[in-house]
């Protein structure tokens, strides 16, 4: 069988529905929740490739490079906010995240 | 034929391990399969000849960003077994969800269709007879050299936020203050005392 457009944006499809499942179970525990959040960017990045690929047009790709660059700084900023957090709380549950309310 | 197989080994690990990030018990484990289900994405952006992207992808991802995670999984003191707690509370809720979403983009997907004028609408068409590399090389700093020192800036605000965020200064540590060394008066650092012979300092 022909390898389509169609099946590299069902895996894309498959990965950004995981990564939002990923959000809404893990309740406990931010860091799984941001590795969600880089399986959608990734999901993304392969709609994009995916796009640009099959019609032949490189803007594509260079928009995936740019939202590659939006998720690393994404994970830096990130994973600084849960360090703080966990220092001022002792663990890294969802659920007290109010408390960093003003 | 090699190309099909490939691409359904390569899907099918980035599935599959990008499902065993969501559900593994472990954060160590998550973060290890984030990492192999970035390699197989950047296999499938072989097979569709993004080459650059492909490494650029194993470079960032895999040799950067999964291994701040792992950093901070491994720096963090947390409770394993108390993570997973809510896990089957919220699964139903989540895979409705979850479920919805798939479908709902199954709609687009299946009647969706492509512009007849969409090879005519391209940004920048990709050249024949380029390697990957230089068509990207060009189209990025003509086309879009602002939005790539654009991107530097992203990067560089990261830099410095993470680093606001994360220092802190511990307290019986020394450091050096330059404003208090640049301000100091001589009479604050030196005191002349008229020591008479024979007597020596008094109290």
């Amino acid at each position: 069988m022909e390898i389509g457009l169609g099946h590299y944006l069902a895996v894309a499809a498959i990965l950004f529905t995981i990564g939002v499942f990923g959000i809404f179970v893990n309740r406990k525990n931010v860091i799984i929740l941001l590795m969600s959040v880089e399986l959608i960017l990734l999901s993304v990045n392969i709609n994009l490739v995916a796009f640009s690929s099959f019609l032949g047009d490189l803007a594509g790709q260079v928009f995936a490079m740019f939202v590659l660059t939006v998720a690393a700084a994404e994970a830096a900023v990130g994973l600084a906010i849960l360090v703080v957090y966990f220092r001022n709380r002792g663990d890294i549950s969802v659920e007290g995240v109010n408390m960093m309310k003003g | 034929m090699l190309a099909t197989l490939a691409f359904w080994a390569f899907s099918g690990v980035a599935i599959l391990s990008a499902l065993m990030v969501v559900v593994a018990r472990n954060p160590v484990r998550s973060v290890l399969f984030l990492i192999l289900a970035f390699f197989s994405a950047a296999g499938l952006f072989v097979l569709l000849g993004a080459e650059f992207l492909a490494m650029l992808l194993i470079v960032v991802y895999v040799g950067a960003v999964a291994v701040l995670f792992l950093f901070v999984v491994m720096m963090l003191d947390v409770d394993f077994t108390e993570l997973k707690q809510g896990f089957l509370e919220y699964a139903p809720l989540g895979g409705l969800v979850g479920l919805i979403l798939a479908a709902e983009l199954a709609m687009i997907g299946f009647t969706w269709q492509a512009s007849d004028q969409a090879m005519a609408l391209r940004a920048a068409a990709i050249p024949e007879g380029m390697g990957n590399v230089e068509a990207l090389g060009q189209v990025l700093y003509d086309d879009y050299v602002f939005f790539f020192q654009m991107a530097g800036l992203v990067l560089l605000v990261a830099m410095i936020g993470a680093i606001v965020l994360t220092l802190r200064h511990k307290p019986h540590v020394k450091r050096q203050s330059v404003t208090a060394q640049v301000g100091r008066k001589r009479d604050e650092a030196v005191e002349l005392v008229d020591i008479k012979p024979g007597q020596g300092i008094g109290e």
